[in-house]
């Protein structure tokens, strides 16, 4: 695999007045109580992955759980109390300030959780602003923000100013904002909690569709496991701080790693989250019926074939190979039952 | 009992105030106490007692310790004389060089730093005037007189009033439009027409000078404190103590640092003007929300452009604000700084108020606030447009203003120069009309005054007496019998059932300090007049907001007067109440009464505003009345707000109370009016400045701590 875009070793965020000395002392056991105690806040505590080239990790978490601090710490907003962080191998921590300039001003976008719009601008001038930042010139930036607020569907508005937008049309600007410079990372504190329900799937369907253009590294937060499931590749849980796991969506829910976990992912509808493959029976049978399904299709979305079947389905890979089957009780036993005693 | 425990505060109230009348009435008015021969002044009375400290005598008249404290503090003033002269013309002498003299010379620091500062300053207010008026200095700055002798074409030739008149409208227009435009134009027209264009322009030039240095040092010193701590600790007393200085009070240490003129004045204008500017400047960039900033830092920026382009815009309003005050103040120093010799409208208001002349100073009064207000207006105007990048304009439509106003300087030339032929033998009108060949309304309003005293002098003359006979002096009398024990008890507990031991240190610390100088009676005649200005603006502060706050037109109507009047030079306020009651403490205590309503009213209006909306329909829909809603929702709520408003009502009271001293009363005032004409004076002017910046503090401490806890009790903010 090549480098990782990202690469967290053990970051730590903690506030307060000698988070620093207190965090050296605790020798990377960093224990939230003692440290609250203590008048520190722990934020993020010893946070290690890494997300790939092209790859969209999303966040969960409950409120408070140290998401934003998370990415303001990758995005150096924030410095992080220990640990190291690197963009594209280059240690984060180590950039002096006009290479940490450069880097936000070519690589990277954020949205903010609270749009987060300059309220002295119109919609037009926010959206052109980090490119007037990089210096290139009014017309060109003005003509380019313009294809973003098309974009977004923002088209008429672009003369208005954000107090006179709704949440979902600020953050819609915010979204473009971060759009207009084409960054390769790509950072999102809850982008679309604003919007409503229609133009979120919207805005969700655009975004994969972009995605799949641009490849883009994204770190998405998110408190919508829907959301989490049809955009993420991989989804990192969080907990005071601490990432309790991180793993694709359907190891998440087929292998819970905490207590935790299980319980956060307890709700969610596991025919969205499976795949065939890891449902069905590897030892192959005769009496299969005619039809058959792939082995990477979500259970969802092939279900009702499945259960229009009497007898076992067969499934095969790409290579139209049969690698296995499934019987119909099986879908049903996934979709409605053993939701409480599933592993 | 039961009512001890429900109510514990008021009984905590109740057992001060009864403490505070037993001290009143038990301690007895010492009989040889005398207000008017009071104390520390320095004449030789065998019945005084002295004492010697730091090597100054300080004599003063000696009475129980109950009753009136001994001046402790009494060698402040003579010492800071003292301090002053030294380091002006002993500490740390130095080699200079000498321009006119080309040579070295040896001269104190201090006094080389205030001789480059007068010459800096004397440099660009002489640019600004000899623009605006023609003259030879600046000229000579950069050349020299004998340079001048053989080049006698090289003057500059001032504008004709008619390019200036134009340029104000065209600006006005591009800035805001059609109706500003008309505005500046009829202004600069009045100016000229009623012969006021020499003194507006010198006064404008010193306002063009004055205000932008303000903004910019404001503005800078702001944002340092923002970023640095240590900046804003060390500020912060300084500002607070400068926010409720009376502004004549730093005349005098400016008279003796600086000399007299213009140069002075504007100096001594930035020293009033900058701290509220700060003040503003940190409120706004303090309240930028955290994510903003990272938005900022986000796109890209470096500090430079995260401050120009994000922190500054997005803390708009409040620097805005800061602009407006700084403007006011400008304004406000224009007339005040007079008194230092700065020329202009302010020299003339003085001047005719002095010589009783109503009329002539009604007009420059006029003249000076049409100004203010239009400056107002323009930098309001200015920091809120907004740029257009979709129209496809031309080269004409682009630069039409400028090129129109490229034609009126052409036309206003030709004009200026036709003009030389049309008026040979008189002035030349359409170049600039002088002084007193203007029209005149003078003999108008004077005629008016006059009308108004023979007819209805009884009436007034009743009314006065009434006012000063049954009101004034009982009130006067009441608080010059309040021992000082008594006061400083009522005062050092009000601090303290407020705001806890903290509060009623500070406060303690406060009062003694006025308690221990050399003025206390004077302070308390001084607290007296703004006691009953105070009292009378906030009923009618309070019941003109209330009313006006019943309907959308009128409150934005009333906010739009509470603007206005506040654009008006302080001492514009006393033309018209002398005009009707000539020179008493009547007059002091109506112009007192108008200027401090103006706080009283707008924070009335703009706390009964500030009354989220959604309690308005959420009171409604529980089947409120009117009424009921505005005494038991909308005062409660918007009563801390209101109590803001007390505090400048008090700020305000303050400043007018010392101002009238120019009329002639006996307080605070007047001794700083007489420190003025005092070649010792720098001291004593500091020092009573200071005691009614004091008098102004405990009240701003004590309100401030009281609506702080309110509103954490009513859960807002
Ligand atoms: N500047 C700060 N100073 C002190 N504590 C902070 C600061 N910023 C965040 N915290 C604390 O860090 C913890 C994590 O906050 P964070 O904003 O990352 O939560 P979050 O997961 O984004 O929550 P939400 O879903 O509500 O946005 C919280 O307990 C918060 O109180
Ligand atoms: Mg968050």
């Amino acid at each position: 695999m090549s480098e990782p875009i990202i690469k967290c070793e053990s970051v730590y965020k903690i506030f307060g007045e000698n988070a620093k000395k207190m965090l050296d002392d605790s020798n990377g056991n960093v224990d939230a109580k003692t440290f609250q105690e203590n008048g520190c806040i722990v934020g993020v505590n010893n946070a290690s992955f890494e997300v790939s080239k092209g790859e969209m990790l999303v966040v969960m978490g409950l409120s408070g759980s140290g998401k934003s601090t998370l990415l303001r710490c990758i995005s150096r907003l924030t410095d992080a109390t220990g640990g190291k962080i690197f963009i594209e191998g280059q240690d984060l921590l180590q950039l002096n300030n006009k290479e940490l300039i450069n880097l936000r001003r070519n690589k990277m976008g954020m949205v903010f959780q609270s749009f987060a719009l300059l309220p002295h601008k119109t919609v037009v001038e926010n959206i052109a602003f980090p490119l007037q930042i990089k210096g290139i010139k009014t017309e060109d930036s003005i003509s380019k923000a313009m294809d973003m607020v098309k974009l977004v569907g923002l088209d008429g508005r672009e003369n208005y100013f954000p107090r006179e937008l709704s949440g979902g049309q600020q953050q819609r600007v915010g979204i473009a904002r971060s759009l207009a410079v084409e960054p390769d990372i790509w950072f999102l504190d809850e982008p679309f909690s604003a919007l409503d329900p229609l133009i979120r799937k919207e805005m969700q369907d655009e975004f994969l569709r972009l995605q799949e253009k641009l490849q883009k590294t994204i770190m998405f937060i998110t408190h919508d496991f829907d959301e989490a499931l049809k955009l993420a590749d991989r989804i990192a849980i969080m907990k005071d701080g601490i990432i309790e796991q991180l793993d694709t969506p359907a190891n998440i829910v087929l292998n819970p790693a905490t207590e935790y976990v299980r319980k956060f992912t307890e709700e969610v509808p596991r025919e969205k989250v499976l795949l065939i493959e890891d449902v069905m029976d590897t030892s192959t049978k005769d009496n299969l019926g005619d039809l058959k399904v792939l082995k990477d299709e979500i259970i969802e979305n092939v279900a009702e074939k499945i259960l229009t079947q009497e007898k076992s389905v067969t499934v095969v890979d790409s290579n139209n190979k049969v690698v296995g089957s499934i019987n119909p009780t099986k879908i049903i036993n996934t979709v409605f039952g053993g939701r409480k005693n599933n592993n | 009992m039961e009512l001890i425990k429900k109510y514990p505060k008021l009984f905590q109230w109740l057992f001060l105030l009864i403490v505070f009348f037993a001290l009143c009435f038990a301690i007895d008015v010492p009989e040889t106490y005398k207000f008017i021969r009071g104390q520390a002044e320095f004449v030789k009375d065998p019945n005084q007692s002295s004492y010697i400290f730091l090597g100054k005598e300080v004599r003063y008249y000696a009475f129980d310790v109950f009753w009136r404290l001994p001046p402790l503090l009494g060698w402040l003033p003579i010492w800071i004389n003292d301090s002053l002269f030294f380091l002006m013309n002993e500490w740390m002498p130095m080699e200079f060089w000498n321009e006119d003299t080309q040579e070295f010379k040896t001269r104190p620091l201090l006094l080389q730093i205030s001789r480059n500062l007068t010459s800096f300053m004397t440099f660009l207010i002489e640019l600004i005037r000899e623009i605006l008026l023609g003259g030879l200095e600046t000229i000579v700055a950069f050349t020299s007189w004998d340079w001048i002798d053989k080049n006698p074409w090289a003057e500059l030739p001032g504008l004709p009033w008619t390019i200036v008149a134009a340029g104000a409208a065209i600006l006005s227009y591009k800035l805001s439009g059609k109706g500003l435009a008309l505005f500046a134009g009829l202004t600069m027209i009045y100016i000229s027409i009623f012969g006021q264009w020499k003194p507006s322009m010198q006064t404008l030039s010193f306002i063009l000078v004055a205000a932008p240095l303000s903004f910019i040092f404001g503005l800078g010193l702001g944002i340092a404190a923002f970023k640095s701590k240590r900046v804003e600790k060390a500020l912060y007393p300084i500002l607070l103590v400068m926010q409720t200085m009376p502004q004549y009070a730093v005349l005098v240490p400016a008279l003796v640092l600086f000399g007299v003129g213009d140069h002075a004045a504007v100096i001594i204008t930035m020293v009033v003007a900058v701290p509220p500017m700060i003040l503003l400047t940190i409120l706004g960039l303090r309240a930028i929300p955290p994510e903003v900033i990272e938005a900022g830092r986000m796109s890209g920026c470096n500090n430079w452009q995260l401050m120009l382009k994000v922190l500054i815009p997005t803390a708009r309003r409040d620097i805005l604000i800061g602009v407006n005050q700084v403007i006011m103040v400008c304004f406000s120093m224009a007339v005040i700084s007079a008194f230092i010799g700065a020329k202009g409208l302010g020299f003339n208001l003085l001047l005719a108020l002095n010589q009783l002349n109503i009329g002539l100073a009604l007009e420059a009064g006029l003249c000076i606030s049409l100004i203010a207000i239009l400056l107002d207006k323009m930098s309001l105007a200015w920091a809120n447009k907004q740029t257009d990048y979709f129209g496809n304009l031309t080269f004409l439509q682009r630069n039409k203003n400028i090129l129109f106003f490229a034609s009126t300087v052409a036309i206003g030339i030709i004009l200026a120069y036709v003009g030389t032929f049309l008026f040979k033998d008189t002035f030349n009108y359409l170049f600039e009309v002088p002084h007193n060949k203007g029209l005149s309304t003078a003999d108008f309003w004077n005629k008016g005054v006059d009308w108004i005293f023979d007819t209805f002098f009884v009436y007034i003359k009743a009314f006065n007496t009434w006012l000063i006979q049954d009101v004034l002096q009982p009130m006067r009398a009441l608080y010059l019998r309040m021992p000082a024990i008594a006061t400083l008890v009522l005062v050092v507990g009000s601090g303290y059932l407020i705001g806890g031991v903290r509060s009623a240190l500070v406060v303690c610390a406060l009062t003694l300090f006025i308690a221990l100088s050399p003025w206390w009676d004077r302070a308390l005649v001084t607290a007296y007049m703004a006691t009953f200005g105070v009292v009378i603006s906030c009923i009618i502060g309070f019941t003109v907001g209330t009313l006006c706050f019943q309907n959308k037109h009128s409150t934005s109507f009333m906010l739009g007067v509470c603007d206005i009047f506040q654009t008006f030079p302080s001492f514009v306020y006393l033309i018209p109440v002398m005009m009707l009651f000539g020179i008493t403490d009547t007059s002091v205590l109506i112009a007192v009464i108008v200027y401090a309503t103006i706080p009283a009213t707008r924070y009335t209006i703009e706390g009964l505003r500030s009354v989220p909306t959604g309690l308005h329909d959420a009171a409604t829909m529980s089947g409120v009345n009117k009424f009921q809603r505005l005494t038991k929702i909308e005062f409660p709520l918007a009563f801390p707000h209101m109590m803001l408003g007390l505090n400048q009502t008090i700020v305000f009271a303050l400043f007018m109370v010392i101002i009238g001293a120019f009329i002639g009363t006996e307080d605070l005032g007047q001794y700083i009016l007489k420190a003025l004409s005092d070649k010792n004076g720098a001291g004593i002017g500091l020092t009573l400045g200071i005691c009614v910046a004091f008098i102004g503090l405990i009240f701003d401490n004590l309100i401030r701590t009281w609506v702080g806890q309110r509103k954490k009790h009513l859960g807002i903010d």
